[in-house]
């Protein structure tokens, strides 16, 4: 929010509207940039559709709501009114994947990379540290057209060395090693850094990339990089349908290029269990143990396989 | 900017938009002439003497903005745009065909004078609101209208937009209903009532006036804002009362003539009917 917070202070064209969400959250915006503070009321059809006729008449325009509300509540709006008029409609939500731990279903957004990235004209963006969002924020402004923004919670730690530089549209490497892919989306990078961490104990060096520009995916980069190893996976606070991991699939099968390859994400079905973000995780296989514990698995089948292939 | 149509060359405009539509939605094999029938006068109205806009630079920056919320009104308002110079009107031949480039419902991609694209109901109040807060933030002088059906006020997203407009102060705009009492499946009064419906919008917050939506006259009253500002920064609601296939004696208040394809001897029926009239 601070890096929004910075953008609309230099541009008075950038509005901020929210669908009435963002207690605390969005305060400071709001009593430094009050003119470009806007408040729809809890209605996000109206959010979306309201936000195209902003950005139709000359403004950069940031929704901002939580996980579902602002996309697949009004998705239609979404499509119609901000995609199809390309208008500058970037759309924040808060809560990405199971964020919201114990508030439950309604409050996971564990689709919307999938939906949201079948939009033709949208670019979709999950950063995965602090230090991706402050860098995204002004990139995403004076990108053209719809953006869909996806963030956690407030409080997430820095995990990018200073220095890093992040581009829009380029995954940014999060940790260098030989013998295993992870490529995350959001949230997961964390994850991804624990598990090469424990995979290290093991004797296996994990490479680790955020991919947090969904779409359009940089292809290029991708099928690089797989080329590079023997073990792909795609870790993501999502379900298995459609989101990177269905991405980064689509890519390398048409690129023929061939890694042991899995997606590291929800089963396509909704969460079970109550509980913390972080206990979520454990209880539906998505934490660094998991993570771990499939990488070897990887391992010990590419080896039976390297055997069998080796027998007369 | 182009001159303002009297009264009576507007009525000419709106029976030359009849005809035209006519003909588009017969060759075409398309449906909703009875839907375009109904906003005639007020399209007339609005591009012949209302909105400031200019055919020749449709793009001017500070045009006033049109959202035609009924989308599937299409032919009539590419018609209109043709009559009034936007584009030729060898174009609609291009109207709902094969290899053509006018879709069934309003659509801006390649079409000159058009805003904003619609065709799923319940969304252009919504953007109408958007463009007139993005006006007054910007102190332009342009200002909104937005052309509605009665049926998609079934819309919970129009009533979400129909909220927020007074609560915003949006002075700069103006909501028309093209109140035919006729929608989809039936009867306004027997699918969804919404009478008292004008004091439903006046509950909301909006100056409100009804008027007979095919007398050019009164439209114009109504609509010219430099004629109706209403106290308070309050937006505009005009209930156009108009009658469903108006002109056509055996299209008007019929719901078939919301899908029904004027083709033959009815083609030629309607057609003569409406050269007839005044």
């Amino acid at each position: 929010m601070r890096s929004l917070l910075r953008v609309a202070s230099e541009n008075p064209r950038v509005l901020l509207v929210t669908g009435d969400l963002g207690f605390g959250v969005l305060d400071e915006f709001r009593a430094k940039c009050a003119s470009q503070f806007y408040n729809v009321g809890v209605a996000e059809q109206n959010l979306a559709g309201v936000a195209a006729g902003f950005a139709l008449s000359g403004h950069i325009v940031f929704t901002y709501s939580i996980g579902n509300f602002p996309t697949l509540r009004c998705l239609e709006q979404v499509r119609n009114d901000i995609c199809y008029h390309r208008a500058d409609v970037k759309i924040v939500t808060v809560g990405g994947g199971m964020a919201y731990g114990s508030l439950g279903v309604s409050h996971f957004a564990t689709e919307d990379l999938a939906i949201l990235r079948a939009l033709p004209e949208m670019t979709v963006v999950a950063p995965g540290d602090p230090v991706e969002v402050e860098q995204l924020v002004p990139q995403i402004v004076a990108r053209p057209g719809p953006v869909y923004l996806r963030l956690g919670r407030a409080g997430e730690k820095p995990l990018h060395q200073r220095g890093t530089q992040v581009r829009l549209g380029t995954p940014t490497r999060a940790r260098q090693g030989s013998d295993v892919l992870l490529l995350t989306a959001g949230g997961m990078l964390p994850v991804a850094l624990e598990a090469a961490g424990l995979l290290e104990t093991d004797g296996t060096s994990a490479e680790v990339h955020s991919v947090h520009t969904v779409k359009p995916l940089d292809s290029e980069a991708i099928c690089r990089l797989a080329s590079q190893f023997s073990i792909v996976v795609t870790c993501e606070e999502h379900t298995c349908l459609g989101g990177l991991g269905g991405a980064v699939a689509e890519v390398l099968l048409e690129a023929g290029i061939r890694p042991a390859f899995r997606r590291f994400a929800l089963p396509a079905a909704f969460p079970t269990g109550v509980g913390s973000q972080e206990f979520l995780r454990t209880v539906n296989a998505l934490d660094a143990n998991a993570l771990r514990a499939l990488v070897r698995s990887l391992i010990s089948l590419r080896r039976s396989q390297s055997f069998l292939s080796a027998q007369p | 900017m182009t001159e303002r149509l009297s009264v009576e060359e507007l009525r000419r405009l709106a029976k030359e938009i009849r005809l035209i539509s006519l003909e588009m939605i017969s060759r075409a094999n398309a449906s909703h002439v009875g839907t375009v029938f109904s906003c005639v006068e007020t399209l007339a109205c609005l591009y012949g003497a209302i909105l400031r806009v200019r055919p020749d630079d449709p793009q001017w920056s500070d045009r006033d903005r049109f959202v035609m919320s009924k989308g599937h009104g299409a032919a009539g308002l590419y018609a209109t745009l043709a009559l009034r110079g936007f584009f030729p009107r060898e174009r609609l031949n291009e109207f709902y065909v094969d290899g053509g480039s006018l879709y069934g419902h309003v659509t801006h991609t390649g079409v000159p004078g058009v805003d904003a694209s619609t065709g799923a109901l319940g969304h252009g109040l919504a953007l109408a609101v958007g463009l007139a807060a993005g006006a007054a933030r910007l102190a332009a002088q342009w200002r909104v209208f937005a052309l509605l059906s009665d049926g998609e006020c079934d819309e919970g997203s129009t009533w979400e937009a129909v909220l927020l407009a007074p609560a915003w102060k949006l002075f700069n705009l103006t909501a028309i209903v093209d109140y035919n009492k006729i929608q989809s499946l039936g009867r306004v009064a027997e699918v969804i009532p919404l009478e008292p419906f004008a004091d439903k919008w006046r509950a909301f917050g909006w100056d409100t006036r009804e008027v007979d939506g095919h007398d050019v006259g009164a439209l114009l009253n109504c609509l010219d804002p430099e004629a109706w500002q209403p106290a308070g920064d309050r937006p505009r609601c005009i209930i156009a009362h108009t009658i469903k296939g108006k002109g056509v004696s055996f299209m008007e208040d019929d719901l078939l003539w919301h899908y029904r394809i004027p083709k033959g001897e009815e083609y030629e029926r309607a057609r003569a009917e409406l050269e007839r009239s005044a």
